[in-house]
């Protein structure tokens, strides 16, 4: 069987050309003989995806389905799943069972979509690399040796490797763009408020987001449209109508702006500049036009967002106290005890590493000096976006300074922070951004990052999306995963 | 150092964290070298800047006060690793 796309299989749903069990026995087929191997999921969902079949299937003989009916997809396991193990890729959260579905959950639900599994991740989102995960590091379909990226590693493995046409992620700093980056896929990570955090386990609640991985941008558009929505059950929930992200996608793009950074540029290795040039040329041929922008405070993104996201972690992740749920460790001697050694178990390395950085930049005397002067720098790296964006209607920008990086690469913390150098900064601005691939270097994917105004999906996604019409990289599959 | 090993044990004391003597000069190292990144902020004068704690400058929406759930205490006693019918159990704090 080839698929091309949700609308496809959509289509053969439709037309009883294939039931949905059969659709799901396929790529349950494909879970089979590779997960493992990849380790790109925690735990398979083999009865709640029975149900959903025989509702999806339902839906469709009634003629009352979407596009998105039958469709299999993983979850990355920070949306709580009700009655499924929910594990942040934690020991904390090992045997958590979420009493209810995170809001996007249920959306996609709703459109009788079918959940194959829950997708490995690093620590509570934490990582670049998904070597952060209690379960193992994730490997990436290109090659064994290398991480996939992070921290929804194991979501856009399992995408790249093709044992699902679609997977949910989040994404704080870049965990949605670097690892569809580092697999060659699509992945988006709407505005800031778009997606209802309700249910997505909080890492860094101002920055968090959810979004999607899928290979083309006309299935992540469609995904996209269905998981949006104000909720009343976020207070962060954006208030603005649901749209249609796959509305505009025909459109052309010529005499659309395109801004390019070129201070990012010149500091991309030689072998990814190039790359990237070659993409943005791409775009130019298409009718689009190039326009250097300045954005003269994002060399100092990484700097504040290691104090704005630990804040918020440090502060979230208090709630993890070995009582009420998650991991708590044995015999405690008193209550201090039981805090204290249940919190120390159950997190990992990177996990304390922030929250004592969280705590420090929060104590008496750094409060203002680091945490309100962080989000002084985050309000200097919004209003650079804002003037560019009075000149351009997408920005054009690297996604990784490098392609995937083997295991143990990057041994402090400091260098793979790095990693997202060119993501950070639209994430602080909550702008909606996302990564396409454009080709290996190395026989590795790199892709490019297309930033949009706020709420302004549908111009990113157009612009993706046109992009594919020219192009065949999002059609690449690494060797040995390719559909029979 | 930008940070020292009596920092690094009262951050752990206040976010209740164990640190142990074989582990705390690997912490202090790699905390230092955070820090030392982090102070690439001190680089641009922010006086006059407004922080931005929310990227779209949105406020906390607030809800009527009024009840939405029915209780399930069940369910969520039972995620605790002790309870009894109607509380979680902890460690005897009073004597």
């Amino acid at each position: 069987m080839q698929f091309n796309g949700i609308k496809q299989i959509s289509e053969a749903l439709k037309s009883k050309a294939i039931s949905v069990q059969e659709l799901h026995d396929f790529y349950q087929a494909k879970v089979e003989k590779h997960a493992e191997n990849l380790n790109c999921l925690i735990n398979k969902t083999p009865q709640l995806a029975q149900q959903q079949i025989k509702q999806a299937q339902s839906l469709i003989d009634s003629g009352s389905g979407n596009l998105l009916t039958g469709i299999p997809l993983v979850h990355k396991d920070l949306f709580c799943t009700k009655g499924i193990k929910t594990t942040c890729g934690s020991r904390m959260l090992e045997n958590f069972v979420a009493p209810y579905d995170a809001t996007v959950v249920d959306n996609l639900n709703q459109a009788g979509m079918v959940t194959l599994a829950k997708a490995n991740m690093d620590e509570f989102a934490m990582g670049s690399s998904n070597e952060n995960s209690y379960f193992g590091a994730v490997k990436n379909p290109w090659d064994l040796n290398r991480v996939p990226g992070g921290s929804s590693g194991g979501s856009a493995a399992c995408v790249a490797a093709g044992l699902v046409p679609v997977a949910t992620g989040s994404d704080t700093g870049g965990s949605i763009r670097q690892p569809a980056a580092l697999c060659g896929i699509t992945g988006i990570k709407p505005t800031y408020g778009r997606n209802s955090r309700y249910g997505m386990v909080a890492f860094a609640s101002s920055l968090d987001q959810a979004g999607v991985f899928a290979r083309t941008a006309e299935d992540c558009a469609l995904v996209l449209s269905q998981m949006c929505g104000f909720d009343a059950k976020d207070s962060t929930s954006a208030q603005v109508d649901k749209e249609d992200f796959s509305q505009n996608l025909n459109q052309s793009i010529k005499g659309m702006k395109i801004g390019v950074v070129p201070e990012w540029m010149e500091t991309l290795p030689e072998s990814i500049r190039t790359q990237t040039q070659q993409s943005i040329d791409t775009l130019k041929n298409m009718g689009a036009q190039l326009v250097e922008i300045k954005l003269p405070t994002a060399h100092l993104a990484v700097s504040a967002y290691y104090v704005i996201a630990p804040a918020e972690c440090s502060s979230n992740l208090s709630r993890f106290d070995g009582i009420r749920y998650g991991h708590q460790c044995d015999n405690p001697k008193d209550l201090n005890d039981l805090y204290v050694r249940s919190r120390t178990e159950g997190f990992g390395e990177e996990v304390k590493r922030r929250i004592m950085v969280g705590t420090w930049a929060l104590s008496a005397g750094f409060y203002d000096a680091y945490y309100r002067k962080a989000q002084k720098i985050r309000r200097l790296i919004s209003e650079d976006f804002a003037r560019a964006f009075a000149l351009v209607d997408v920005i054009a920008a690297p996604v990784s300074p490098e392609v995937a990086f083997e295991f143990n690469a990057k041994k402090d913390p400091v260098s793979m922070y790095q990693a997202d150098i060119y993501t950070i900064p639209s994430s602080l601005a909550g702008l909606p951004c996302m990564s396409i691939p454009i080709g290996l270097v190395d026989k590795l994917p790199v892709g490019l990052q297309l930033i949009g105004n706020n709420l302004q999906e549908s111009k990113i996604l157009n612009m993706a999306h046109q992009f594919q019409q020219e192009t065949d990289f999002h059609h690449l599959i690494a060797e040995g995963f390719a559909h029979e | 150092m930008l940070i020292n090993r009596k920092e690094v044990q009262q951050i752990a004391v206040l976010a209740k964290l164990n640190v142990s003597e074989d582990e705390i000069d690997t912490i202090v190292t790699s905390l230092d070298s955070v820090v030392e990144m982090i102070n690439h902020i001190n680089e641009v004068d922010t006086n006059e800047v407004k922080p931005m704690a929310n990227p779209m400058d949105a406020v906390q929406r607030l809800r009527a006060d009024e009840v939405t759930e029915t209780s399930n205490k069940e369910v969520l006693l039972s995620m605790a690793t002790n309870a009894d019918e109607d509380y979680f159990l902890v460690p005897t704090v009073v004597e």
